[in-house]
């Protein structure tokens, strides 16, 4: 086995290329059958001069939601991500730093992980029980709610690695300076772990925004998020394909803007506590 | 006398709390303690009602729920006491037991094939200098796309009529196959849509695992002669175990939570072949309205999950033993 260092590299780019293609070709794909008419997909022709109707048809006729959709993942995601990282690193941070049992820490921590295994759809069934007893059901706070504890353990465990990282010699100093709990967390603790945040945020708002189980239970017409939108396109008695598609494109975008900006915090975010 | 008088200085205004006057350091203390007391609580309480009333709840909710069986009528709800009904009746759910046996079959399958194709992907891309970080970027892309879309983009892919992937196989000579509408490949379709979904996941871990690897060990490996199979074999996946252990939990556990792959592509069909466990418990509870069943359904999801996690944590208990 004498393979030229040249030989070997030319081998490993053309297998990495060929992944990067079956990776890239089903996504492509689908974008451009968003720009194609219905008869035109069904032909299977390769060839197709590309029309904008299906987007047109998605975001602006009467019977379409889909920027109504489209506005509700966004009101949710936000929201949701805020209230989680705002509850994850304070938690996060009381946890580490405050003088809890370490029994008390475990359990919260155990718990947290623990639920986070739990299938969501099995959880779905009693929030929308619960949603329903107090009068939230079929509304966003339902569902910014659901998103929030949804995500809430990822958020813990992360912030928990980037808070730990906060020198304890630091805090103390300000503690000794006089410093109180807000503004040390204020002034010295949240400017170290701002890319931690970054990432943590990335992470959570992508993942509520990804989520269909806890959306199609919680949600009605009116406050259907983008995925349960997607998901009615496929059921509708005619299946409308190329709509499907439009729709699809238009529900990566977010996605693809923040693996562009914030690729860095997404694989920090995705890689940090399995490797540490 | 002058420097260590200053330095005296110093080190009394550094132990001095300004907000306490000389001379009252208890009061400081008090201060202080109650202070931390009561910070300790504000900054977990949020995230502690969000557990307590969402996670904590729901599930006291759900297991009282399951000893009943709930009918509604004009948006009302009725109890009716039925006992462990709803757990016997569970055995006896041929719907529910094809998804236990489909889920693992799907986590197995899938979990494997990803875990190996991202090892494989993630070796290769640690021998390129050139274009790694374009690599990157490009695999990390299914993982931001949302479940729902992923099995959208499939269910074009694999029509029958005009999918690309028989247009692809045609080509080839081979006669277009139904792929999800058959029950002989409708479960294989949806375990290869789902490593297509995941196995950039695994990639990225094992890629971030591999370059934190200490590179002397490679270099002892090269001056004993070792060929790259031995490499491997010797070095870096025993050096990897524990990401790879890693790795492999977090993709079970998402594994054995799959529905929305299944609910776009197959919707548990044809037949029960590809019928999941989340997907026969939505059946069950949303489009049957089984309240009482469902929430016993759910309990019992949830009672096998604790049972995997504790094994799980056994498993890797009698690992740290060994070592």
């Amino acid at each position: 086995m004498t393979t030229s260092p040249r030989a070997r590299s030319l081998i490993v780019h053309a297998l990495l290329i060929a992944a990067a293609l079956l990776v890239l070709i089903p996504v492509v794909w689908v974008v451009a059958a968003g720009f194609r008419t219905q008869i035109s997909l069904l032909s299977g022709a390769f060839w197709f001069s590309p029309v904008l109707k299906n987007f047109n048809e998605v975001l602006f006729s009467k019977t379409s939601d889909f920027l109504v959709n489209y506005r509700n993942s966004l009101v949710v995601g936000t929201l949701s991500t805020l209230i989680c990282l705002v509850a994850a690193t304070l938690a996060a941070w009381s946890l580490n730093r405050m003088s809890w049992p370490r029994w008390f820490v475990h359990i919260f921590l155990g718990w947290a992980l623990v639920f986070h295994m739990f299938p969501a759809l099995a959880l779905a069934s009693a929030w929308f029980t619960i949603m329903r007893t107090v009068g939230l059901d079929n509304t966003l706070t339902a569902v910014v709610l659901a998103h929030t504890v949804l995500n809430l353990p990822m958020a813990l465990w992360l912030m928990g690695v980037f808070v730990r990282d906060v020198p304890v010699e630091l805090e103390e100093a300000a503690r000794l300076d006089g410093a109180t709990t807000p503004v040390l967390l204020w002034r010295i603790v949240l400017p170290i772990i701002a890319p931690g945040l970054a990432a943590t945020g990335i992470l959570t708002f992508v993942f509520s925004w990804n989520d269909f189980g806890v959306a199609l239970t919680l949600t009605m017409k009116q406050t259907a998020t983008v995925p349960v939108a997607i998901a009615k396109f496929a059921q509708d008695y005619e299946i409308l394909y190329t709509q499907m598609a439009a729709a699809a494109a238009l529900s990566i975008l977010p996605a693809l803007v923040l693996l562009i900006i914030g690729q860095r915090y997404i694989v920090a975010g995705l890689t940090q506590g399995a490797v540490k | 006398m002058k420097p260590s008088a200053s330095a005296a200085a110093q080190m009394a205004a550094v132990v001095a709390e300004p907000s306490a006057p000389a001379g009252q350091p208890a009061a400081a203390d008090f201060q202080r303690g109650l202070d931390e007391r009561v910070w300790r609580w504000l900054t977990l309480s949020p995230a502690l009602l969000l557990l307590l009333a969402l996670s904590v709840l729901p599930l006291v909710n759900l297991f009282a729920t399951s000893f009943f069986t709930v009918s509604w009528s004009g948006g009302h709800s009725s109890f009716a006491a039925a006992g462990l009904n709803n757990y016997r009746a569970l055995a006896g759910d041929t719907l529910f037991r094809a998804g236990i046996l489909n889920t693992i079959l799907f986590a197995l399958f899938a979990v494997g094939g990803q875990m190996l194709c991202g090892f494989v992907l993630a070796l290769l891309c640690t021998g390129v200098t050139r274009g790694r970080l374009l690599y990157r970027t490009i695999f990390i892309l299914p993982i931001l796309v949302p479940g729902i879309v992923v099995g959208a983009i499939w269910k074009l892919l694999l029509n029958f009529d005009f999918g690309l992937v028989n247009q692809a196989i045609a080509l080839v000579g081979i006669d277009p196959l139904n792929w999800l509408g058959s029950a002989n490949t409708a479960l294989a379709s949806v375990i290869f849509v789902d490593i297509w979904h995941w196995t950039p996941f695994c990639f990225l871990l094992f890629l971030a695992g591999l370059q934190s690897l200490p590179q002397d060990v490679y270099e002892a490996a090269k001056i004993d002669g070792a060929s790259g199979w031995q490499e491997l074999t010797y070095v870096t996946l025993p050096m990897m175990l524990p990401t790879i252990m890693v790795t492999f939990a977090f993709r079970l556990v998402l594994a054995f939570k799959v529905f929305d792959e299944v609910y776009l592509l197959t919707g548990g069909g044809p037949g029960t072949s590809t019928q999941v466990m989340s997907f026969t418990l939505y059946q069950r509870f949303f489009r049957e309205d089984q309240t009482g069943y469902g929430s016993a359904m759910s309990v019992a999801i949830i009672f096998m999950t604790c049972i995997l996690l504790s094994a799980a944590l056994a498993a890797r208990g009698r690992m740290g033993a060994a070592k």
